[in-house]
């Protein structure tokens, strides 16, 4: 009888503790300037667990949300000591600007907590702790690629770089730069776009009177691709002469339908775009259309890939959630995601992937991001150069 | 007592006398160590907060000069307190005074432009003179980190209590730093000099006639109000180990005026009161609904506009007196 | 070179033009009603939410929301009077700023929780996309047709307020609200008019501003700083004065850009700074 008993509520126990829910604290920008870029995140979560199911290794997954504000290193930092020490969370997850995930990466590493950044594109921050990993993009990752292929097979010997003046703009303009010189290529000149630029027409003025074989842009998403699409048509910049290369970004849903035909032939170097062609993706975007009326963007695709990443490196723990077992779990993981192939690189922790070359065309009467090149297992080549350090 | 009325040194005792009530407010301060040990990063942030409110409420409350970019002093806090850190030593206390000093200095240089203006010109180029800031610091990306932060420096201690995830030392650091400014504040308040900026306030083309310089007292609170918001940043930086842009940004500087506003400024307690009910507010409508709760924080200001005028306290002050 | 100078004159101009649309409501409730409203840029938001709404979901023409962007904007703005404002007419400053940054946030959230967070933009005819050839110069069609408007709707302005009868009303209430009173004039009425009408000119600007610099819900608050700096600089209900201050904004920043792109952001505040500095009252202030 008492070993009934003891063999009931052992069982019951361990059925208890395989109960105990897996919580994942999510921060996030829900409000202010960043808001979208943290709402498509979010949708992109929610529609891989609802293509998943809520369940791994036979506990529930439960999310507990913070919003940071938009940039608010502080603000970001206390909300992921919260969530450790007052929700107990098992894994940190989320992260949609540098600043707050550079904060929050002290908070990994002090508490030894697994920690997934899921859109926050600056290289170093993947240094700030052992405990974690990348599923979005890595700048230089993109740009020095791109650089490489513009004066190799994109066949430009000169470029005039124009970016916007902050971190991701610097980055992006080093980046760039570098592949391009490296591979042959000069540049002729450069100039800085203000954050908060509304008009465009004296730049590209500028960019006029010096006419360069191509122009390289990278600015930030929301309403400036538009703003700057219409300052290429209207100052006359005819992009068969002139190539433009931008960033992803520029060519974003939102900004393909603001800049209509002035987006023509923009070519563009990035990880993803809604309209890629193969399974996973089709059946990605159907998903999303379905649950939020709306196309997936590469936020949509940093936290789809980076639930995928914590419910893959679960099941290979079993369910264990402690910093070092998960962390030695998660490297080297490799899958398929709708973007195409990737991985999370054994050594630096970050995204391994493939970058694709696009231009803007119209197809069926809608203009797309057509990719017409691409290169493989692309690794954040100042990863590669902190490694040899 | 002379002729039956009192003396203004007695006025001045009488001022500086504590109600009950206050000794009541600073001993709910540490409540925080007991009942939510799990939120004292929140309070630590709460008093930063409220230190930097009351820095400004010498600017609006008493002197009357109204600013849009208090910010600026307390981003260059901040930095200081980081990029000391950075390149020379991480020891809290020293930087802070230094910190609080080159805010101060920032602030004197200032003055002598921004306290010869009033109404919304006043405010224009004190939003004016943030921006620019902001940009120089964005700018000067090679020095301050630019947009993705100052990176390489960390505090770790504050005399031998380690600054953990648990906010302990944090809180108890920010809420002695703000006491200490605020007995300075107080006293300067219920000094001649106070009187004097409450004049100039109300009616500063009267001032110097009674023989009190409007513009250098002006010059002088403008300053201190610098310091003590550079004193906030620094205390920021410190405590969380990080600094980046938008320490400088506009919407600090807005968000500590209407902080200000919602506790009753000229009330010494006002900014205070306004930091606690606001970011105590804002933690929780946005832990519940992370994508809409400027909706619910909009409310309850335009809630306290219309039922509490002249901010929190200056409506309660007033049902108190309708009360007697 | 004569013809980039010309090219970014002319696109400073229009830029300009933009401001003053979105800024000179404000202007004119700010210093004839002495009331800070700084929620006057959600009014400019529910005029581009309405085009957006009636354009997208509606199938409108792009020329028949703009009279509707004006009416949507101008009865919100009424409602709010009626409702909110008038109470605070005697309050402090500082109330005042509170209350209509309250609003400011309310219509943030609800503007987030009804059209999503999402970019939005419009679609205007082909004619107004195109570029015009002008003596070597490209212009953008867009940008002279909101000249135009700019310049009509400043028409407009100046001769219902110098020479219609309402206009003196509402000068005489703004001079000496007892004495208006005294003398018959409804001050009421005149303060609701004049509201709706920088309301409804918010809205117009706020959708015509879609294809220059788009629209999505933090528009209340990014683009409140530069309408600020324009109705400062230009002068308290100075139509001439944000007028003056609109042009003088949108060149030197178009021109600065240009000639000097290193000074970026600075430009403008640069401006706003000397100019204020100068003269602080703004430029056709009084008092």
């Amino acid at each position: 009888m008492k070993k009934l008993v003891l063999a009931v509520s052992l069982a019951a126990a361990s059925t208890a503790f395989a109960q105990a829910p897996i919580k994942i604290g999510l921060v996030l920008s829900s409000s202010g300037q960043f808001a979208d870029p943290g709402a498509q995140l979010d949708n992109g979560i929610k529609t891989y667990m609802k293509m998943h199911g809520d369940t791994v290794a036979g506990r529930k997954i439960e999310l507990i949300r913070r919003d940071t504000g938009g940039i608010a290193p502080d603000v970001a930092k206390r909300l992921s000591q919260e969530l450790v020490v007052r929700d107990n969370v098992d894994i940190l997850a989320g992260y949609v600007l540098t600043p707050n995930a550079m904060a929050s990466g002290d908070v990994s590493a002090e508490a030894k907590k697994f920690m997934v950044v899921m859109n926050a594109a600056t290289s170093v921050i993947i240094t700030k702790s052992p405990y974690m990993i990348r599923t979005s993009v890595v700048l230089p990752q993109v740009m020095e690629t791109f650089g490489t292929w513009a004066a190799t097979k994109g066949g430009v010997k000169q470029v005039y770089t124009m970016v916007t003046d902050y971190g991701p703009g610097h980055d992006s303009e080093r980046a760039f730069q570098t592949g391009f010189k490296n591979a042959g290529g000069s540049i002729v000149g450069s100039v800085r776009f203000p954050v908060a630029n509304p008009d465009f027409a004296a730049f590209v003025q500028r960019a006029k009177d010096i006419g360069p074989e191509s122009i390289f842009i990278f600015i930030p998403g929301g309403a400036q691709p538009a703003a700057l699409g219409k300052a290429f048509a209207e100052r006359g910049i005819d992009k068969k002469k002139t190539k433009v290369l931008g960033s992803g970004e520029t060519t974003a849903e939102a900004a393909l339908k603001a800049m209509g035909d002035n987006a023509l032939d923009i070519i563009t170097g990035w990880h993803y775009d809604y309209k890629l062609d193969n399974p996973l993706n089709r059946a990605f975007v159907r998903e999303f259309n379905a649950m939020h009326g709306r196309n997936p963007d590469f936020f949509s695709i940093g936290g789809y890939d980076g639930m995928h990443a914590i419910y893959e490196t679960l099941k290979k723990t079993g369910g264990k959630t402690d910093g070092e077992t998960m962390i030695a779990a998660a490297k080297g993981l490799k899958w398929n995601s709708p973007r195409g192939p990737m991985s999370i690189d054994p050594e630096t922790r970050d995204v391994v992937q493939t970058i694709y070359i696009r231009r803007v065309q119209k197809v069926g009467g809608e203009l797309m991001n057509v990719p017409f090149d691409r290169i493989n297992e692309v690794k954040d080549p100042d990863g590669e150069r902190r490694k040899k350090k | 007592m002379e002729n039956g009325r009192p003396a203004a040194s007695e006025y001045f005792q009488r001022q500086v006398r504590w109600h009950p009530l206050e000794y009541a407010v600073w001993l709910a301060a540490l409540l925080p160590f007991v009942l939510t040990p799990s939120h004292l990063s929140l309070a630590s942030q709460i008093a930063i907060t409220a230190l930097f409110a009351l820095s400004l409420d010498l600017l609006v409350g008493y002197a009357g000069l109204v600013s849009l970019g208090h910010a600026a002093f307390f981003g260059m806090g901040a930095y200081s307190a980081g990029l000391i850190a950075k390149h020379y030593w991480g020891e809290p206390l020293s930087v802070l005074l230094i910190s609080g000093i080159f805010a101060g200095v920032l602030g004197y240089a200032m003055s002598h432009v921004i306290v010869r203006f009033r109404h919304l010109a006043l405010i224009m180029l004190t939003l004016g003179f943030g921006l620019l800031l902001h940009e120089a610091a964005n700018s000067a990306s090679a020095l301050t980190g630019g947009a993705d932060g100052l990176q390489g420096f960390k505090y770790t201690s504050v005399l031998g209590f380690k600054f953990d995830m648990y906010g302990r030392a944090a809180y108890a650091y920010s809420l002695a730093v703000l006491f200490i400014c605020f007995l300075v504040t107080r006293r300067i308040i219920h000094s001649p000099f106070g009187l004097a900026l409450r004049g100039i306030r109300e009616n500063a083309l009267r001032m110097p006639a009674i023989g009190a310089p409007s513009l250098s007292h002006l010059r002088k609170a403008y300053t201190l109000a610098a310091v003590v918001a550079g004193v906030a940043g620094a205390l920021l930086t410190q405590t969380t180990s990080t600094v980046s842009l938008e320490v400088l940004s506009f919407g600090r500087s807005a968000d500590v005026l209407v902080i200000l506003i919602l506790g009753g400024a000229g009330r010494l307690y006002g900014g205070l009161l306004g930091a606690v009910i606001y970011m105590v507010a804002r933690d929780q409508f946005s832990g519940i609904n992370p994508q809409y709760w400027y909706f619910w924080i909009g409310l309850l200001l335009v809630a306290v506009v219309m039922f509490l005028p002249n901010g929190i306290l200056g409506g309660l002050s007033a049902l108190y007196k309708k009360t007697q | 070179m004569l013809s980039s100078l010309a090219a970014v004159l002319f696109d400073g101009f229009a830029y300009g033009m933009l401001l003053f649309l979105l800024s000179v409501g404000l202007s004119v409730t700010l210093g004839m009603m002495n009331f800070v409203n700084l929620a006057h840029c959600s009014f400019a938001m529910v005029g581009g939410y309405t085009t957006v709404m009636l354009m997208n979901k509606l199938g409108w023409p792009f020329f028949a929301t703009l009279p509707m962007a004006f009416v949507t904007a101008a009865v919100i703005a009424v409602v709010l009077e009626r409702v909110l404002y008038r109470r605070l007419y005697r309050a402090t400053d500082l109330d005042q700023c509170l209350l209509t940054i309250g609003i400011v946030f309310i219509s943030v959230a609800a503007f987030a929780w009804f059209f999503t967070t999402e970019q939005q933009s419009t679609r205007i005819p082909e004619y107004l996309r195109a570029t015009l050839q002008f003596m070597g110069v490209n212009f953008a069609v867009y940008r002279v047709f909101l000249v135009v408007v700019s310049l009509a709707v400043t028409g407009v302005l100046i001769y219902s307020l110098e020479y219609t009868r309402f206009g003196a009303q509402v000068r005489a209430a703004v001079d000496n609200q007892r004495m208006a009173r005294g003398l018959g004039i409804n001050v009421d009425r005149a303060f609701m008019i004049t509201f709706a009408l920088g309301g409804g000119l918010a809205g117009l600007g706020g959708a015509l501003a879609i294809e220059i610099i788009g629209l999505d819900p933090s528009f209340a608050l990014t683009y409140l700083v530069y309408v600020l700096i324009v109705v400062a600089v230009g002068g308290l209900g100075s139509i001439g004065g944000s007028f003056a201050a609109a042009v003088v904004l949108g060149i030197s920043d178009m021109a600065g850009k240009y000639y000097f792109p290193w000074l970026g952001a600075f430009l403008i505040y640069l401006v706003m700074v000397g100019l204020l500095m100068w003269r602080p009252v703004g430029l056709f202030g009084k008092r």
